[in-house]
């Protein structure tokens, strides 16, 4: 059977540390379920970090300078507003201020619903794409995590990993669903992927094609043909992503193939208010549901 | 009686060390007045009965959002608060015994935990933000030791107002919290903080984070500072002491009974300080009374539990 997100995780830690003398560094990680189960469960490798959500990123990044490759975990994104500073004040400049390389690994654990209301309901990888010398990615599948660590390990660059705990149980790849006669193209990033698979199935049965276009790379995005393509043949797209919308991931990718195509692209996000705990208020990834409706909106506006 | 700057009271070492009596000296609940005595144990039934009853709503899958619960922690504040009245107050995401204990209203916790639009919050934040400004208690936003600057800027800004603030073990590590020490012992601000030290941070302990003590770093920046086991009596007395020498902190050794969220137990607390404190009344007379206001409390909190259920369903 093939492996789940997080066991896919776990091997590539465990396999780090014992060949390539990685390290492996964060909060309270040996304590409670190993990180949802994606940190091996041993001593060796793995260094504890206090409660220091500010230095802790500072050691690791340290410990990229000395070439150990670190993963530094964050359990909650909303911790990265204080862990960003030396993820992006040092180890993004260091390559082309200082002149030499800080790839840390940042494991960055988006989630939300079951009441993590305002503080841990999350998504926050759009803040890091504005900074330079720091690629963001966001793997769903077990492929695509063996994919970024390859990418990693070739490279000597730090990567901002924005993970979704909805990805851990997953065995699934997805694939692009691209038809000659699609209505619109869905771009869709981090966990508003599993939505949008749903979104185009509902469509489906109301007669409404759609082309899905996966994005793991949120930066750099490149336009390539397998992303202009579809949105060329049908004319229309919308692009979802779980993180707040305004100056976020999905205007930016909007943006940059509205500018490209000509075509007229929506970004959907997280709406713009702060989650709350009770179940009415809760604000996450786009439903599925949301997604049907922008899409029936704009093609209705056509 | 003052302290002179600098110099922990208590046992010094090993810091790590935990039990019932740690720091205890003789004599201070029999010295202490019934009433306050009695007010003491007031406030640590209605944290230990609300959270209670708070762990069954939970469990009656009446309460959806995540719950910390400060049983097994309860004189912590109850005992700090007969001492600070009317301080601006900021606790942490473990903050129902600070809410209660500082004078929040109760039926505002129980509608934001039960997800109303009449809670203190609105329903947007659940249990750790729990606050009652208008009381004086301040929210906490969920990042631990976030409040601990934030208490400062307080303190720093109301020139005359004396302010409070509890955080945990695991906050004390925060890069800011430790600043912020600095900071309030450089401009010698009116500030008490409380460290509720439950010796873990979730569920890693103090020893797999660091080898130093709150106490040795607070008087390193010239704080008054004292570690201490949870009796209300000792917090009573030192709380007392360190008012009037503020900027000063208090390191409490105290047991969390339940998980770090949600209404499980692994009974791993070391002591029961409830307990313990009932015994204490029994020996200096005040059996009778104790028990009666541990009865009044608990139908006081069924009471108003069923009411704002009953509230709720009606909506
Ligand atoms: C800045 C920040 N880092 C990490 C967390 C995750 N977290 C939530 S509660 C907690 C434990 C804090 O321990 P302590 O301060 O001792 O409080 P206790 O839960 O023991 O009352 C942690 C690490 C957080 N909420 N905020
Ligand atoms: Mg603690």
């Amino acid at each position: 059977m093939e492996r789940t997100v997080a066991e896919t995780i776990r091997d590539i830690s465990r396999e780090h540390i014992a060949k390539h003398n990685g390290i492996l560094l964060g909060q309270c990680l040996t304590a409670v379920g190993w990180v949802q189960n994606t940190v091996p469960a041993q001593a060796e490798g793995i260094v504890e970090l206090p409660m220091t959500d500010v230095s802790g990123a500072g050691i690791a990044v340290g410990a990229a300078i000395m070439g150990r490759r670190p993963i530094f975990i964050i359990r909650f994104q909303s911790l990265l507003w204080l862990n960003a500073s030396p993820i992006v004040n040092h180890a993004a400049k260091a390559k082309s201020v200082f002149g030499y390389p800080a790839p840390v690994f940042v494991r960055a654990i988006g989630s939300e619903g079951d009441s993590t209301g305002p503080i841990h309901t999350n998504c926050f990888h759009s803040l890091f794409m504005h900074m330079p010398g720091l690629p963001v990615c966001a793997p769903m599948t077990p492929n695509e995590y063996v994919q970024i660590w390859n990418w990693y390990m070739t490279h000597d660059d730090p990567l901002l990993v924005s993970e979704h705990r909805r990805s851990y149980t997953s065995r699934q790849e997805m694939p692009d669903q691209v038809h000659h006669d699609a209505h619109i193209t869905i771009y869709a990033m981090s966990a508003a992927r599993f939505n949008a698979v749903e979104a185009v199935e509902v469509l489906g049965h109301r007669g409404v094609r759609c082309n899905l276009v996966h994005l793991l790379w949120l930066k750099p995005f490149d336009l390539t043909q397998r992303v202009m393509e579809p949105l060329k043949a049908s004319g229309h797209g919308i692009v979802v992503d779980s993180a707040y919308e305004i100056a976020g991931a999905s205007q930016s990718v909007a943006y940059e193939l509205m500018y490209a195509t000509g075509c007229p692209v929506k970004a959907v996000g997280q709406a713009d208010r702060s989650p709350g705990v009770a179940k009415r208020l809760e604000n996450g990834t786009p439903t599925t549901m949301r997604i049907v409706d922008t899409v029936e909106m704009m093609l209705r506006d056509v | 009686m003052s302290i002179e700057r600098g110099i922990a009271q208590g046992p010094q070492q090993p810091r790590m060390v935990r039990s019932p009596d740690w720091g205890m000296m003789e004599g201070l609940a029999e010295a202490c007045s019934p009433e306050r005595s009695l007010a003491m144990f007031r406030k640590m039934c209605l944290t230990r009965y609300f959270d209670l009853r708070v762990r069954q709503a939970q469990l009656d899958n009446d309460i959806e959002c995540l719950i910390y619960l400060s049983v097994g922690q309860e004189a912590v504040a109850a005992a700090v608060a007969v001492v600070m009245e009317g301080c601006y107050v900021l606790g942490q995401h473990r903050g129902h015994s600070v809410y209660l204990s500082f004078g929040g209203r109760p039926e505002r916790l129980a509608d934001e935990l039960l997800g109303m639009s009449t809670g203190c919050c609105g329903g947007m934040g659940g249990s750790p933000p729990s606050h009652d400004f208008e009381r004086k208690i301040v929210a906490h936003n969920g990042l631990i030791g976030d409040q601990v600057p934030v208490a400062a800027g307080i303190a720093l800004a109301a020139p005359g107002e004396r302010v409070i603030c509890f955080f945990g073990d695991g906050a004390a590590e925060e890069d800011y919290v430790l600043a912020t020490l600095g900071f309030v012992a450089t401009k010698k601000l009116p500030l008490l903080f409380v460290c509720e030290d439950n010796d873990l941070s979730v569920l890693t302990p103090t020893v797999e984070r660091r080898n130093w003590s709150v106490v040795d770093v607070a008087q390193g920046f010239g704080l008054n500072a004292v570690d201490i086991t949870d009796d209300p009596w000792l917090i009573e007395y030192w709380t007392t002491t360190l008012a009037d020498q503020l900027p000063a902190i208090i390191n409490i050794r105290t047991c969390r009974e339940f998980w770090h969220n949600g209404t499980g137990s692994d009974n791993n607390a070391e002591w029961s300080r409830f307990d313990l404190t009932k015994a204490k009344l029994t020996e200096i007379g005040l059996r009778d009374k104790a028990r009666a206001i541990e009865l009044e409390i608990k139908t006081f909190v069924e009471d108003l539990w069923n009411e704002r259920l009953q509230r709720r369903s009606a909506i």
